[in-house]
């Protein structure tokens, strides 16, 4: 399915999605990617050695999910920009998602933004809780999403033209 | 007549890494570049580097051009001749270059030829029509000079270069109506594929362009669903309105220069075309002429790299500079190069150099 759409199958995302009790316990990284390609940023950008070793350069970044804190550094430095930040324990009822965004217009605090899935179709809304910019980011911002905590593995875009 | 070590051809990101290279090792280089400045495609990449911290992965290709230029200016080996274009090699051994009108003729010692590569057309009606462009120009316009080729665009081809161009024609604004694509599955890496997805970007696997739409620029695109032998579906055609129709469907290595000295040439699928018959150190059939990047066979711009890198270390091993220095960096850029190449996506490239081998031990 992801080679012919580009979009990851259901198999694909439950074989990256933290467990249940891992999500209860804090933020933690999802790497949605799916292809043995030669890139390994993510790898090299952690602080936390929270991706598990890649003795070869084209071996898929894992997740240890006991070291990882969700910093959202690797979010950053992925040059596909496949990985996501989930919190699941943000609020009584809303997750935290951290995604990549480079496009314009740049969504403000406290936008309230409709949100998108992996195929681009419309999930619901999200409210933006912050945007990481910077120069450590290099260009690619970080938008700390709310999303009602039944879309946190579903949400991963968020619709232009809905915000200013 | 200007004597140097090394004259390097293409100031792309084998070109430069070569200069850099055998610069560092003690040879005296001229760069030449038929551009008004260095970078070659690099200066339209806006996307992070794959690859690993030795080819500057997780960097924006144009933070590495603009890194690696800065290199070759600084450095005082290498003397940078721009707008100025190779016109031959001849039997003694001198590079004609035309340089604004002017003649100017070297003799190296060696020489490291990087031309690259050109972006292949593909055949439909009307693909004459303004609104048509190759990637590259898409790119050229979008990326150096800051307008936007159209409103709403058709993307031919999956590849990463489709893929890419059509994030960045996201980026800039403009709408992108669809990627088709012939083949059954994505060409390039998923991952960039999947940020394009959901953007609400369709991605049509087993489609195609069947004509362009307009009279005297496109208003439109006829595309259609292809079966498993690749034969129009009949009934699937649909037409999409578009004002640009722009084209990635491959690179082809740019070998007129190597051809013309006397650089004998083989046909390689995998390597995407007429590609300089060349050993593991990059050496083409004519001596002391080496060959890098696309022009060697097209791939990532990481490999073009490595690959300049290494014809650099060769070329002033053979002439004689630093050769246990140069002999460590050619063995870093063989193991860099396996790296790259070692994974599922790099099986093409590995099919198309063991075919190059058994070609070049028959000639």
């Amino acid at each position: 399915m992801l080679k012919r759409t580009g979009v990851a199958s259901p198999e694909d995302i439950k074989g990256v999605t933290p467990s249940l009790e891992r999500l209860s316990k804090g933020p933690i990284a999802i790497i949605e990617c799916f292809q043995k390609i030669p890139c390994n940023p993510c790898y090299t950008a952690c602080p936390r050695q929270a991706i598990g070793k890649m003795n070869d350069i084209n071996d898929k970044p894992v997740i240890i999910p006991e070291n990882c804190n969700g910093c959202g550094i690797c979010v950053s430095r992925c040059p596909g920009l496949a990985i996501f930040v989930v919190d699941a324990t943000y609020s009584e009822t809303e997750a935290l998602i951290k995604m990549p965004w480079e496009l314009q217009p740049v969504p403000q605090k406290d936008s309230i933004v409709k949100t998108l899935n992996r195929a681009g179709e419309p999930v619901g809304e999200g409210r933006v809780v912050l945007v990481q910019d910077g120069r450590f980011f290099d260009r690619t911002k970080i938008i700390h999403l709310a999303v009602p905590k039944q879309d946190m593995m579903e949400v991963r875009s968020i619709e232009r033209g809905t915000f200013k | 007549m200007k004597n140097v070590d090394i004259a390097i051809v293409g100031g792309g990101p084998a070109g430069l890494c070569a200069a850099i290279t055998a610069a560092d090792l003690g040879a005296k280089v001229i760069l030449v570049e038929q551009d008004d400045a260095l970078g070659g495609q690099l200066v339209k990449q806006t996307h992070m580097f794959f690859g690993s911290e030795k080819q500057h992965a997780g960097t924006r290709g144009i933070d590495i051009g603009t890194m690696l230029v800065e290199q070759v200016e600084s450095n005082p080996n290498i003397e940078i001749m721009l707008n100025a274009t190779a016109m031959g090699y001849y039997p003694d051994g001198v590079l004609g270059i035309n340089q604004e009108e002017n003649f100017i003729k070297i003799k190296p010692l060696k020489m490291i030829l990087a031309t690259g590569a050109s972006e292949r057309m593909i055949a439909f009606p009307n693909n004459d029509l303004p609104g048509v462009f190759g990637a590259g120009a898409v790119q050229t316009l979008m990326n150096v000079y800051g307008i936007k080729p159209g409103k709403r665009v058709l993307m031919v081809g999956a590849g990463n270069i489709g893929l890419i161009v059509s994030y960045q024609l996201l980026q800039a604004g403009v709408e992108v109506a669809a990627i088709v694509e012939g083949s059954p599955n994505i060409g390039g890496y998923l991952v960039h594929a999947s940020k394009i997805r959901r953007l609400g970007v369709p991605v049509l696997t087993s489609h195609t362009i069947l004509e362009a739409l307009g009279d005297r620029e496109v208003t439109g695109a006829v595309i259609a669903k292809l079966d498993e032998k690749w034969n129009i579906i009949k009934g699937t055609e649909q037409t999409v309105v578009v004002d640009t129709i722009c084209l990635a469907v491959g690179l082809t290595p740019l070998t007129e220069l190597i051809d013309q000295g006397g650089g004998k040439l083989a046909y390689i699928r995998e390597l995407s075309g007429y590609v300089p018959i060349h050993n593991q150190e990059l050496e083409s059939t004519v001596s002391g002429i080496y060959v890098a990047g696309d022009l060697a066979g097209v791939e990532e711009a990481s490999s073009a790299m490595v690959e300049g890198k290494l014809a650099g270390a060769v070329a002033a091993k053979a002439l004689g500079y630093k050769p246990k220095a140069a002999e460590q960096i050619i063995e870093e850029a063989h193991q860099e190069l396996f790296d790259l190449r070692s994974g599922p996506v790099g099986a093409g490239i590995r099919a198309g150099i063991s075919k190059l081998q058994e070609v070049r031990q028959r000639c």
